[in-house]
């Protein structure tokens, strides 16, 4: 089997600008997003407790709902969880809480009206925990991204660093986009995901700018946009396998994995999709921009101190 | 050139039969067992342990399937949960007899069937997460400052009974906020008793404050001394955790410090959660302070005129009781505490014993005053309640303390262990807490399993179909990943979970990155005319560079994960980790090592079944343009 047969380059620089003006579009809303509706973030964030039930039968939420109202909870969610049979109960932090006691408090509460549900499990989080997680997973971001510029200035040149990390942050802030404007919970395994496409969508700019260096050195006389072209177009049969490849992974955790794994691969799905595009279409058009040049990767010879006419030292 | 050093070979063989090793005591899955183990430092278990809990069993008609001793305790193997439930039941009553005075912990426990050659190299099952197996997950919070007022409040008693001994007349002492005033009428007296808590005081930083008749001294602790009383505070804490734990009878309690001030508590197993809950819940301090009986005074309290430095308290049995604020003891002063019985009116009586600082307050202070009574103060929350209050008799020397009268037996195996268990250093409060159902946890590895299986059914397919021969042994390259990864983790014991079981499936998802660029390349390097050879050559050779690249740039965010995650970020930052380090051995050496024993012996390679390899006419690419 052979999917891709390619006679010529594509030129994909020659749309760069149309490509990046799409990404922008995207990255704007998905901020406009963000601003506008927010994350709708998990209780390890917010702090509160969540309380998971198995019912034999189909669950009936509203007499859930009563019984938690009339027992005095307040601003409570209650939802199905994965099947009609498991019920999600979410309450906010309440400051005059016996929070050890809770889970049993609820399930008395519930006896009454809608009796015959086993606690599956329980957490809580106070607030101190979930401003700190939300501080540590922004130092991970930050640590990421310092990592990743650091280590491609080093390798490459740092304007690959630089076009590399602003197309990744953007898919970044657009699956935070989409969990903005779907209202899907936020949790900490979604920032695992969130980091891990980080990594994972740099490998795409690190595998075309690994060939933009080895075309450069071995080709003459070819155009920067020309030279991009080629190295695009010479391994998109390889970016598109692999991602198809790791989406079956995800994909099959998306749907065997349980609602407990649901948003991780969800967001690794969407970090899939545009990692791609803005790892292919949007980074190359950046070091296109930024200036990269032949001159920057084939090196003239050093002149060495105190040698003769010939180079020789001794 | 296609062609491995035998080394190479060996090394890939080895490393593939340690994964297989490490990796099969996970398929034998576990039987029921129970555990005997000490609940005191003072009892060793050792091999007469061992022989007493094989003769209790033999005794009860109870037939085991093998008795071993390790670090842990002893334990017991058993044919079906029946019997372990029998077997834990009857060695509760041979081993505890007092109920309210546990000397062993006796628990149920699942051990790992896998014969004993596996066990004895270390290969142990992948010790599992809390949402894998069920149990309760705690987080408490150490109340630092807490530590330190009480120290504080401690430091002032000190100072006041080191002042009068000395004979420095000051107009006060007193605590405000983190700082200990002493205020003074000249300044005479001051720089005396700069001198005398300068002496005697070196945890102490004392300044200056105040003018004409009303001179201040402010003490306050100095860095070095606050460090190591919140270090000293989490692991009593910590202590006290512990010894309350034994009391739940819980296989493998995890009781660590996390952090400068908080404690991880993980029970396993644990279903009954309002017990776990309750009992780590007392978050109880003991106080020892004195009796305010001033006549009257008590009269006042309870009209609401409670008298400066005094507090009112209702002790057990409802009886008003007006108790100075001063603490004359604390807690961590106190070393052990009894039940037992008075030696002369054979009363129940309860026995403390203090260390060495304490007993040479308790002496100084019930000499003081005999015939007068003190208070045991259990704080709970900042709630305050005396547990008794007896009569001092005489002078107490030498650290042993009996409190005795009015009591029970019942009430002294309570106060013993309330005493006991109770003397936290600091008030602890729960900030996180899970708890997992037995049956999620089952569903959670069982869904866990069938996205990895899918996922890597999906992706053999592919690969096979796409790349044929080099497809099969990227596909076993792949599994081989997977069996180092779980030998690994096996190996290093870290905790499973199921954002770590996602973290296989997707290392696996991500690792098959690295083959499918070596495969692209040689079909590439054969595109542009190379020998079958020399493709392979080129192929993994220049792939191997952006692979690379590639792997440290994942294996950057992932670091990054581990240092900043905690919970379920943690638990799959260390198996991306592992998964980037395994794929960049398997996805390279592994699948070379299989395509050169494959190709490489060969003379003549006409063509490679690397799936059709399609050139455009005119073969050539843009680079010979």
């Amino acid at each position: 089997m052979e999917f891709f047969r390619i006679r010529r380059d594509i030129p994909f620089m020659r749309h760069a600008l149309t490509f990046n003006v799409i990404s922008l579009l995207t990255f704007l809303l998905a901020v406009f997003f963000l601003f506008s509706r927010g994350l709708h973030l998990s209780v390890e964030f917010t702090g509160g407790t969540l309380i998971e039930l198995n019912y034999p039968q189909a669950a009936n939420l509203e007499k859930v709902r009563d019984a938690l109202g009339t027992a005095g909870y307040t601003d409570l969610s209650v939802q199905n969880f994965g099947s009609s049979q498991d019920v999600l109960i979410r309450l906010p932090l309440k400051a005059e809480q016996n929070t050890a006691k809770i889970g049993e408090a609820v399930m008395q509460a519930l006896a009454v009206e809608a009796p015959g549900a086993t606690l599956r499990r329980v957490e809580f989080v106070g607030p101190q925990v979930g401003k700190e997680l939300a501080e540590n997973g922004a130092l991970a971001l930050l640590l990421v991204v310092i990592g990743i510029v650091v280590y491609l200035a080093f390798r490459f040149e740092w304007r690959f660093s630089v076009s590399a990390i602003i197309a990744n942050l953007h898919d970044v802030v657009i699956i935070l986009g989409f969990f903005a404007f779907f209202q899907w919970e936020f949790s900490l395994s979604v920032l695992a995901a969130v980091l891990a496409v980080l990594g994972y969508s740099v490998n795409e700019s690190v595998v075309v700018f690994d060939r933009v260096r080895e075309t450069f050195k071995k080709a003459r006389g070819l155009t920067t946009p020309q030279v991009l072209d080629h190295a695009i177009t010479s391994t998109i049969s390889r970016t598109i396998i692999t991602h198809a490849s790791t989406q079956m992974m995800v994909l099959s955790m998306l749907l065997f994995g349980g609602e407990t794994l649901y948003y991780f691969a969800l967001a690794l799905t969407i970090g899939i999709c545009f990692g791609i595009y803005s790892s292919v279409l949007v980074a190359s058009p950046l070091v296109m921009w930024l200036g990269v040049s032949r001159e920057q990767f084939v090196k003239p010879k050093r002149q060495i101190e105190g040698a003769n006419a010939d180079g020789a030292v001794v | 050139m296609n062609r491995y050093p035998l080394w190479k070979y060996v090394t890939v063989v080895l490393a593939l039969l340690f994964g297989l090793v490490y990796t099969l005591p996970n398929f034998f899955g576990e039987s029921p067992a129970v555990q005997v183990s000490s609940a005191k430092a003072t009892l060793k278990i050792d091999d007469k342990t061992r022989e007493r809990v094989a003769l209790a069993l033999q005794t009860g008609g109870i037939t085991d399937s093998g008795i071993f001793l390790d670090s842990n305790g002893v334990k017991v193997r058993l044919p079906t949960t029946d019997a372990q439930l029998q077997a834990k039941d009857l060695l509760e009553r041979q081993f505890n007899p007092d109920p309210a005075d546990p000397q062993y912990v006796v628990a149920l426990n699942l051990l790992s069937s896998s014969p004993r050659w596996l066990t004895s190299l270390h290969a142990l099952p992948m010790y599992l997460g809390l949402d894998l197996r069920g149990g309760v997950h705690f987080l408490l919070q150490v109340d630092m400052r807490g530590a330190l007022t009480k120290r504080l409040d401690a430091i002032s008693g000190d100072l006041r009974s080191l002042l009068r001994d000395k004979a420095v007349r000051h107009a006060g002492i007193t605590r405000e906020g983190e700082h200990i005033v002493i205020r003074f009428r000249d300044g005479e007296t001051r720089n005396k008793a700069r001198v005398v808590l300068e002496d005697n005081q070196s945890d102490l930083l004392l300044a200056d404050q105040g003018e004409g008749d009303d001179l201040k001294l402010i003490a306050t602790l100095k860095p070095e001394a606050i460090k190591r009383i919140q270090e000293f505070a989490i692991k009593q804490n910590t202590t006290t955790l512990h010894n309350r734990i034994n009391e739940l009878g819980v296989a493998e309690p995890v009781i660590a410090q996390q952090g400068a001030d908080r404690i991880v508590v993980q029970l396993p197993g644990v279903q009954d959660t309002a017990k776990a809950k309750d009992i780590l819940g007392r978050t109880a301090t003991l106080e020892i302070r004195m009796v305010d009986d001033t006549p009257g005074a008590l009269e006042a309290a309870q009209a609401g005129q409670t008298p400066f430095g005094s507090e009112l308290y209702v002790e057990r049995g409802a009886l008003p009781l007006l108790v100075k604020k001063q603490v004359v003891l604390t807690g961590d002063r106190l070393t052990d505490a009894q039940p037992g019985f008075d030696n002369q009116t054979h009363e129940p009586a309860v026995h403390l014993t203090l260390d060495s600082a304490g007993a040479r307050i308790f002496k100084d202070v019930t000499r003081d005053n005999v015939g007068k009574r003190m208070a045991i103060v259990l704080v709970e929350k900042g709630k305050g309640e005396v547990i008794t209050a007896p009569v001092i008799r005489a002078e107490i020397g030498g650290g042993r303390v009996q409190i005795s009268g009015r009591m029970s037996t019942m009430e002294a195996n309570d106060t013993a262990l309330l005493l006991r268990a109770g003397s936290l250093a600091a008030p602890m409060e729960i900030i996180e807490e899970r708890t997992i159902g037995p049956s999620l946890g089952a569903e959670n590895i069982r869904k866990g399993f069938l996205s990895t299986m899918w996922g890597f059914a999906a992706i053999a397919v592919f690969m096979i179909a796409y790349y044929v021969l080099f497809g099969l042994v990227s596909v076993i390259a792949l599994a081989s990943n997977l069996l180092f990864l779980v030998a690994l983790l096996s190996l290093l014991q870290a905790t499973l979970t199921l954002p770590g079981i996602a973290a296989i499936a997707l290392a696996l998802g991500m690792a098959i990155d690295a083959n499918v660029l070596i495969n692209e390349r040689i079909r590439e390097e054969l595109r542009n005319g190379s020998t079958p050879q020399a493709a392979i050559h080129t192929g993994y050779e220049r792939a191997f560079g952006t692979i690379l690249d590639s792997n440290i740039t994942t294996l950057i965010a992932g670091i990054a994960l581990l240092i900043f995650g905690s919970g379920p970020v943690r638990g799959f930052a260390v198996v991306h980790c592992l998964g980037i380090l395994t794929s960049l051995f398997s996805a390279v050496v592994v699948s070379r090592a299989l395509i050169n024993l494959i190709y490489g012996r060969r003379r003549k390679v006409k063509s490679l079944a690397i799936g059709q390899v399609w050139k455009p006419a005119g073969a050539g690419s843009a680079t010979a343009r």
